[in-house]
């Protein structure tokens, strides 16, 4: 890896379920995930739409609506202390200060009745105590940091006025004008193009290596991955299915949905009449998730035991965890007896 | 193949900033889409894709040019007029949330669209009609009595490319129609887009920034810079003899999912300053990042001209 963290935590989530309660039910969103980053590390979450990527960043910013949001239980510990105990007046303080979001859909988090510039002078001046003139200065140096051409001329327009790449680098600015020592970044580029993307993910590498920044990347796109982060959270249906090392996971990813995230990639050399290799099926309903793994109506390896028990964690070494009978050494074990009573 | 649905001469989109300012979006757009054919439209953050999709679908009025579309120049037509071509013509947005409305289901926005142009007959079969949309782009029928804010980001788009496909269209402008998706679901919808357009013969323009799948679902491709198009070819074409300087530079900036690759690709890292549409630069417009630019650069600009059979690009030294 090229850049190695001091291993200090900095946050560390535990145990954590989030469920929303809605006219057909409790939608279990997020279901037991645990996971810590530490000081200096960039750490990636991918996973299927649906599967609670965006849920648990916008739990530990609280930005999650009670009701009909509900924590069920866990905690999240930033630098020691759980952000789930307080006072909404203080998370005002670490929210866009300490821990910086980029949000994933920049139209419904920009403002559209203020001037762009201004959006992000305005916490400069709240959090760093910036008079209006330098929070101006650094507002307009951060627009051309994230590659907006003639940003004395951008900065006085509106969010409606710029293209949806354009927005979604404003948020970027945003988040990272106050220099948090967290940063959230929700499918930062996906409205980005490869060189601007490029740009953007140098600009939060420099972040990383200078100031120690710790990132939490979530995406769908795993060259971003390969690039930028040293480990990787895969999450399917509420909950963490494998983690470990980018390495890890690259060369020997061990959960059948992450083999089937690798394979569905199209390549620069895929003809049209090949087609794409999706996975077959949808995710389950999360209002009732299946007792057992959550991906076994997909699967093409699933067992009996699949269907009705949960797979717990399984350790494959170094960082490396799974949650998958396959790789659950009782598994066979199971199976055995399971087919001596049948 | 060879049936032209839609030609675009010329097409301008230039917006009045106030001061007598100007922002020229779009230029000179110009671009014949045969009937069934897909034409990917890539280009870096703000050159003007969406206004060029925009402009096209007459959600903003074009300041010059002419879209013939079925024998029709749809630029000049009033309005009201352009109503008939609602339906036959339709646009996945780029910003699905803010295109959905926050206070309807999602039975009643996709139900809506077949209601305006009278595709469903009754609420049962409305509601069927619905259903079956739903799981084709891999969301379920139980999604349908939830709102908006109650989806993931990605789930929110497939409702956005659920409602255009609803009413049977014949043209679709697709805006970074998959851009929020993760790949497994990413390729089922190409996929479905795919095997739509061979089962009803539709035509695509598809805007997205990802190229490996530009090239994957289009015949041809246009690539844009600040507004013009500076390069036009068939997929394999383009992606195997680019022309353009700028083509090239994108082309090897696409990211590798191996972190080995990764780290040791060659990339040609574009510098020098971004132009803008509000002060463009003289001459070529990407002269001011073009590794390869002269002083005939900032003096003539370049024509887009056929360099290889078939092939056009805007570059005086292609
Ligand atoms: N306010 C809400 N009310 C009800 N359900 C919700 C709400 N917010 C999210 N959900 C559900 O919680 C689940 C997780 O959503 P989340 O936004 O975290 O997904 P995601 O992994 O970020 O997906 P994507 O990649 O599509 O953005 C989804 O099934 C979603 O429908
Ligand atoms: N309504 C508007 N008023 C003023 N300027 C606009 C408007 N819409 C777009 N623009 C400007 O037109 C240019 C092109 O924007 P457009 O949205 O077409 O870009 P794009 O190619 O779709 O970019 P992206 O990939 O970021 O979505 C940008 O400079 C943008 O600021
Ligand atoms: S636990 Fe069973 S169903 Fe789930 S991923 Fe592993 S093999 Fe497939
Ligand atoms: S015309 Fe000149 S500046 Fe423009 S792309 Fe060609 S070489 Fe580069
Ligand atoms: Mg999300
Ligand atoms: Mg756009």
């Amino acid at each position: 890896m090229t850049t190695m963290p001091d291993m200090t935590t900095m946050l560390e989530v535990k145990d954590l379920s989030v469920s929303f309660d809605v006219f057909g039910g409790e939608v279990q969103a997020i279901r037991n995930v645990s996971f810590d980053v530490k000081h200096g590390e960039a750490v990636a979450i991918v996973g299927e739409s649906g599967s609670g990527k965006s849920v648990t960043a916008q739990t530990v910013m609280r930005l999650i609506a009670m009701p009909p949001g509900r924590v069920k239980n866990g905690e999240i510990l930033f630098e020691g202390q759980d952000l789930l105990k307080l006072s909404e007046k203080d998370m005002q303080k670490i929210r866009g200060n300490k821990i910086g979001m980029i949000f994933q859909d920049p139209m419904t988090s920009l403002n559209p009745t203020m001037p762009v510039g201004k959006q992000i002078s305005e916490g400069l001046v709240k959090h760093q105590g910036m008079s209006k003139s330098e929070a101006k200065e650094r507002a307009v140096e951060m627009l051309k940091l994230v590659g907006i051409p003639t940003p004395e001329a951008r900065y006085k327009q509106y969010p409606h006025e710029f293209s949806g790449g354009m927005r979604q680098r404003v948020m970027i600015a945003i988040a990272l004008a106050c220099n948090p020592s967290l940063l959230i970044a929700d499918e930062p580029t996906t409205a980005l193009d490869v060189t601007i993307q490029a740009q953007i993910l140098r600009l939060m590498k420099r972040l990383q290596e200078q100031l120690g920044t710790s990132i939490i990347l979530i995406t769908h796109d795993l060259g971003i991955v390969a690039d930028v982060c040293d480990r990787v959270m895969v999450m399917y249906a509420g909950q963490i299915v494998e983690s470990g090392t980018t390495e890890e996971i690259f060369a020997n990813p061990s959960h059948p949905y992450t083999r089937g995230l690798l394979n569905s990639l199209p390549k620069l050399s895929q003809r049209k009449d090949e087609p794409l290799v999706p996975i077959y099926g949808t995710p389950p309903d999360l209002i009732a998730p299946p007792k057992g793994c959550g991906f076994c109506d997909r699967c093409s390896f699933a067992m009996n035991i699949c269907r009705t028990t949960h797979p717990e964690v399984t350790e494959l070494g170094g960082s490396h965890q799974v949650r998958c009978w396959l790789q659950d050494p009782r598994a066979g074990q199971a199976a055995e007896q399971r087919e001596v009573h049948a | 193949m060879s049936k032209s649905l839609l030609d675009i001469n010329g097409l301008s989109k230039h917006f009045q900033l106030g001061g007598g300012r100007e922002l020229k979006a779009v230029q000179n757009f110009t671009l014949d889409i045969k009937k069934g054919e897909t034409v990917g439209l890539v280009g870096e953050s703000g050159c003007g894709k969406t206004t060029a999709g925009r402009t096209i679908m007459r959600l903003y009025e074009p300041t010059a040019g002419s879209m013939i579309y079925d024998g029709v120049d749809i630029a000049k037509l009033s309005k009201r007029q352009f109503k008939a071509y609602r339906r036959r013509m339709q646009m996945i947005f780029q910003d699905p949330y803010a295109s959905l409305n926050p206070r309807l289901t999602v039975l009643d926005i996709v139900g809506e669209a077949l209601d305006i142009h009278g595709l469903a007959h009754g609420k049962a079969e409305r509601k069927k009609r619905v259903e079956e949309l739903l799981e084709l782009v891999g969301l379920n029928a139980e999604h349908a009595s939830r709102y908006p804010h109650e989806f993931s980001g990605g789930q929110r788009q497939r409702i956005g490319i659920t409602r255009a496909l609803a009413v049977n269209p014949e043209f679709v402008v697709c805006d970074e129609p998959i851009s929020a998706l993760d790949v497994s679901i990413q390729a089922q919808i190409i996929n479905q887009l795919i095997d739509l357009q061979k089962q009803l013969g539709l035509t695509y323009l598809f805007v997205a920034h990802d190229l490996s799948m530009v090239k994957y679902v289009s015949d041809r491709v246009a690539v844009m810079y600040l507004g013009k198009i500076v390069e036009l070819a068939s997929s394999e074409e383009l992606y195997d003899y680019p022309q353009h300087p700028y083509t090239k530079a994108l082309l090897s900036a696409i990211p590798e999912p191996d972190p080995s690759a990764a780290r040791e690709k060659e990339r040609i890292v574009l510098s020098g300053d971004l132009p803008s549409p509000i002060n463009p630069p003289s001459g070529c417009p990407f002269r001011t990042r073009c590794p390869a630019a002269t002083e005939k650069c900032a003096a003539e600009v370049p024509e887009l001209r056929e360099t290889r059979p078939g092939h056009l690009a805007a570059c005086h030294y292609a």
